[in-house]
């Protein structure tokens, strides 16, 4: 039987590997082969040079030397800000992730219990900021926040507070930036979700006594759980290498990882440590992005 | 229904929340005092301003360059990724394909970018390409990350639509690319125009993955503005974040509702067939 399938396939058109073939090798060459050469560089040592590395291999009296540098690693282990910043960036990463989920949850609950016809519309308007760039929506909370902006004088007009308060340049800021920037990506899986429940089951629970409240806790909110992991997966793991918004909303008790990636990167020109920096930030998440990618799979064979 | 008064209450918060900020930057870049945060009567020089600055219009234009040729590119990669996810069965590699497509959705941009950089040397060592760094590989990378997008919009557009068509095609002896360019294309088509809307508009608005795989001589535009915003707020800059805002909303609207119109119609005509056939 086995065989017959293989001659069947091999029947195909060659179409078939045309058309598996050219996204494969993409995203295998774009994708997937860059995390090989960050892995290798993050053993390399700075050096002046273009590239700005030392190699990893080097060939002389007919002797292969392979030099892993280590140092990079040991850098991070030791310096206390390497470590101060993933914790930081893995705090701020966990609670934003739940302020959007408080946040979106509502909202998402709303449209997918909204007028059939109503839905696309919401769910536009919730959508369409994701698609102007996030750069000037960050940039726009710049406006409101800083000390003389609109907040600030707002406040100090209605007498609330009678000098400003500094918001921006501080981690309620980066918290207001990444829950307004990430919130659409909290409310679209939760919608896919919440929209295709069978809502004959909570009639069938108020029939038999149970409250609204009652029926929501042991009912939606079990049913809408791969909803929930989808969307706090595309919150948190981008948020943890997070750079835009700390870096303009933020102030100097701000640490972020990727804040100082970058700076490693585009101020100290040292390459290797921040190689070693974005693979130790890829062990971190490589659990959740498996998460994330299982889950999605599951979502899309339709379960 | 409290708890549904109580969503609907956080719909309209959550709603204002997210377009306030964006209603009063555009206010605000009609503002004609210099202090950005003191309103000083409605001005819009600073509009009329920007098209003197060449720079910051070289940005736009190469921006928009790069956004068209990555909105082309990954709506035909992704096209093709989310056929293969939904429509050919089993392979070999195909769960490392899935991981591979979906993963850039989440993947941190610096991360991504750092890669990609490190790759574009490499292989400017190993084979001479590319020697210079620029408007090329800012579209590899944004091709990259785009393409996950894509497939994700049009796979679940594919997994929708009714199947019973390609099979009767295919029953009828139609060779697969004519039963997908003849059917299943203008069944998902308002799911490519999303995709390439989306593409574009991601494109526009790097500014991580293009500030990692620029070269000298291609700043986009993302790049003039943060450089910009990292000194402090600016009207010039308030003036092209409104235009850019503007453009993006028109066109996704504009899409939007074509898109709907095409659906509506497709809908109403498979609707007569089947009553007829019934």
């Amino acid at each position: 039987m086995k065989k017959l399938g293989n001659k069947l396939l091999g029947l195909l058109p060659k179409g078939r590997h045309a058309v598996i073939g050219v996204p494969f090798f993409w995203m295998l060459l774009f994708f997937l082969l860059p995390f090989a050469i960050i892995i290798k560089i993050s053993f390399a040592e700075a050096d002046i040079a273009i590239p700005p590395y030392t190699s990893l291999t080097a060939w002389a009296d007919n002797q292969l030397t392979v030099l892993l540098n280590f140092g990079n690693y040991v850098l991070l282990s030791e310096d206390g800000l390497y470590l101060a910043a993933y914790l930081g960036s893995l705090k701020i990463a966990f609670f934003s992730t739940l302020l959007c989920l408080l946040v979106g949850y509502p909202m998402a609950y709303a449209i997918a219990r909204s007028d059939k016809q109503m839905r696309p519309v919401w769910l536009l308007l919730v959508m369409m900021p994701t698609w102007t760039a996030l750069l000037i929506r960050v940039y726009a909370w710049m406006g409101i926040l800083s000390n003389n902006g609109l907040l600030n004088n707002t406040l100090m007009w209605l007498g609330i507070v009678n000098e400003p308060v500094q918001i921006l340049n501080t981690n309620i800021a980066v918290y207001i930036g990444i829950v307004y920037a990430y919130l659409p990506f909290m409310v679209l899986p939760l919608y896919a979700n919440l929209v295709k429940h069978d809502l004959s089951l909570l009639e069938a629970a108020s029939d038999l006594g149970a409250k609204s409240l009652t029926a929501f806790w042991k009912i939606t909110l079990p049913l809408s759980k791969s909803g929930m992991i989808a969307g706090s997966m595309l919150v948190f793991i981008p948020v943890v290498g997070e750079f835009v918004i700390p870096e303009l909303l933020g102030g100097p008790e701000t640490l972020m990882i990727g804040k100082v990636l970058w700076q490693e990167f585009f101020n100290n020109r040292d390459w290797p440590v921040a190689s070693s920096l974005a693979v130790i930030m890829l062990l971190l998440l490589i659990i959740p992005i498996i998460l994330f990618n299982r889950n999605q799979a599951r979502e899309l064979e339709g379960k | 229904m409290t708890s549904f008064r109580f969503s609907r209450f956080m719909l309209f918060a959550g709603l204002t929340f997210i377009y306030l900020p964006m209603l009063i930057l555009v206010i605000y870049s009609f503002n004609a005092s210099r202090l950005v945060t003191v309103w000083g009567g409605w001005s819009t020089k600073w509009y009329a301003g920007l098209l003197d600055n060449t720079q910051l219009m070289n940005a736009v234009l190469r921006s928009l360059e790069i956004a068209s040729y990555t909105a082309i590119a990954a709506t035909a990669l992704g096209t093709l990724a989310a056929l293969v996810l939904t429509r050919i069965g089993q392979f070999k590699g195909r769960t490392l394909f899935g991981g591979m497509v979906t993963a850039p959705l989440v993947m941190p941009e610096v991360i991504t970018g750092l890669s990609l950089l490190l790759l574009f040397v490499a292989m400017a060592q190993l084979i001479g390409w590319p020697m210079e760094r620029g408007v090329v590989t800012i579209w590899i990378a944004h091709t990259t990350f785009c393409t996950a997008y894509v497939s994700v919009v049009v796979s679940a557009r594919l997994r929708e639509i009714d199947r019973s068509m390609e099979e009767a095609a295919m029953d009828l002896g139609a060779k697969p690319w004519k039963v997908f360019f003849l059917i299943t294309l203008p069944m998902i088509a308002p799911s490519l125009a999303a995709g390439a809307m989306m593409s574009f508009a991601l494109s526009l608005d790097d500014l991580v993955l293009a500030s990692f795989v620029s070269g000298p001589g291609s700043t986009t535009l993302p790049m003039e503005i943060f450089s910009a915003v990292r000194m402090g707020v600016k009207p010039e800059i308030n003036a092209i974040a409104s235009l850019i805002l503007l453009f993006i909303s028109v066109i996704t609207f504009l899409l939007w509702f074509f898109t709907r119109r095409a659906e509506e119609k497709r809908k109403k005509a498979l609707h007569k067939f089947k009553t007829y056939k019934g």
